[in-house]
């Protein structure tokens, strides 16, 4: 296993703008400003924190797994990753983490997936992508499920062989690990903070995540 | 051209193309010179907003990439086509296609009024003009596939280029498991690291053929596939009576 980078951030919790705990199942919609920093905290260790950004200012401009990937010829997002639109715009940049890794391979639970890959009778079971277009609905920035592209999973380990194998690799997260990013324009943020029950990744036990904003630092 | 054969046409350099399979037809892509990348969207011609999931096709499978046996799961928990064919061995799944900025970056400017038809085309402007055609737009762009290409990932999650995958005659086909749109772009693959723009021609077929019976390949390579073949043919219950 490679070496993973740590790197934290100076950020304290009790300068932020938004400080809430989004528990296991629940969605989240939210705006994020141009140089808002945004930190997303594992509370107790490995949960899959599935996760869009959009374009404030034009929606259908949305977060690009491929082309995040592409831009940095990696396929896992650590501090530095730059994570891109799909018309080629810089969305935030991470500035932080002190997990290592975080996957966009991996995808999004959704009924219709559960019924393929556990059984058939899977497919009442709550999932990540009924939590996205729960938000999406309630909000009224007009998107729907055309707008679901392929997602970050933070905190979740996904690592290809060369061979290109796909595996679902022990997780690398643990309480407390958080991932810190930077929005370079405004963004919209989506999240489902999985409530998967079949996959041995969260240890068939989803758990809550902390969700905090701060404001751009003021320069003296 | 055999009394299946539906149609037999090349795709040029820097071209793209779309065909909407019915059921069971069958789509080849023949890399006629060798070197060539084919991107390509797959989505439910009878309702879009169904499509390929990169993510979905990986998990299902265990794999990173294509080949015979596979099958192109969509969103919906059903199965697009499946890879009935294939001497090539490597499609690439991770790298997505082309687009304005890159191509322009990396070929120099191209434009119309000076190169003509020759300028540098690339793959998600290809592919905005082919799904405008059916009233589809930059929101219903799946992940794309780069047929012949391959790209392998080492073990700290770099994506390495492989030169030298497709050689000259090599084909791949696809069964289409529902009526699918297919779109295609002959435009290099993002990732190769020539600067010189040079797509090469592709050869393209498309004939009726039969759905799969129950001791299919790509069918039985994987249990996720039978449960992802299963749910397709809820789809069609024509075939139960």
């Amino acid at each position: 296993m490679p070496t993973l980078v740590h790197a934290e951030s100076a950020l304290h919790p009790r300068n932020a703008v938004h400080d809430e705990i989004l528990p296991a199942g629940e969605g989240w919609i939210h705006p994020i400003k141009a140089g808002q920093y945004f930190r997303i905290l594992d509370l107790e260790g490995n949960q899959a924190v599935d996760t869009l950004f959009y374009n404030a200012a034009d929606p259908s401009d949305r977060y690009d797994a491929i082309a995040t990937i592409r831009t940095q010829a990696n396929i896992f997002l650590t501090t530095g990753t730059r994570l891109m639109s799909s018309d080629g715009n810089v969305l935030l940049t991470i500035t932080a983490d002190t997990c290592g890794r975080h996957d966009t391979l991996g995808g999004a639970c959704s009924a219709e997936s559960n019924t393929v890959r556990y059984a058939l009778d899977k497919k009442h079971m709550h999932n990540c992508r009924d939590s996205f277009l729960l938000q999406l609905g309630r909000a009224e920035h007009g998107l729907t499920k055309r707008d679901l592209g392929s997602n970050i999973n933070f905190f979740m380990n996904v690592p290809v062989t060369p061979k290109g194998g796909l595996t679902f690799a022990d997780g690398v997260s643990a309480p407390g690990k958080y991932v810190e990013m930077r929005a370079e324009i405004d963004v919209i943020a989506l999240i489902s903070n999985c409530p998967q029950l079949n996959n041995p990744c969260n240890a068939y036990n989803p758990t809550p995540v902390r969700l905090l904003i701060w404001d751009p630092p003021v320069i003296a | 051209m055999s009394t299946a054969e539906i149609l037999s046409e090349s795709l040029r350099p820097g071209a793209m193309w779309s065909w909407t399979l019915k059921r069971g037809d069958r789509l080849r892509l023949t890399d006629t010179e060798g070197g060539a990348n084919v991107s390509a969207l797959l989505l439910n011609a009878d309702a879009p907003l169904e499509r390929y999931n990169m993510p979905d096709t990986l998990k299902s499978q265990f794999i990173a990439f294509l080949t015979k046996g596979n099958a192109l799961h969509s969103d919906m928990g059903r199965i697009l086509c499946s890879v009935v064919e294939d001497t090539c061995g490597w499609h690439d799944t991770l790298c997505g296609a082309t687009d304005a900025k890159s191509t322009e970056a990396k070929y120099g400017p191209s434009g119309y009024q000076k190169f003509r038809n020759d300028r540098h085309r690339n793959g998600r402007d290809n592919f905005l003009v082919e799904l405008g055609k059916y009233g589809l737009g930059k929101r219903d762009l799946p992940v794309p596939i780069n047929f012949f290409s391959k790209v392998i990932v080492d073990n700290d999650g770099n994506l390495l280029w492989q030169d030298g995958n497709s050689r000259a005659g090599c084909f791949v086909e696809l069964r289409a498991e529902m009526n699918v749109l297919v779109v295609l772009s002959n435009t290099p693959h993002p990732l190769d690291p020539s600067s010189n723009y040079a797509p090469r021609p592709v050869r393209l077929h498309v004939r009726h053929g039969e759905a799969p019976g129950p001791d299919d390949l790509c069918r039985n390579s994987r249990p996720e596939n039978g449960r992802g073949f299963s749910n397709t043919e809820t789809l069609f219950p024509s075939l139960f009576t």
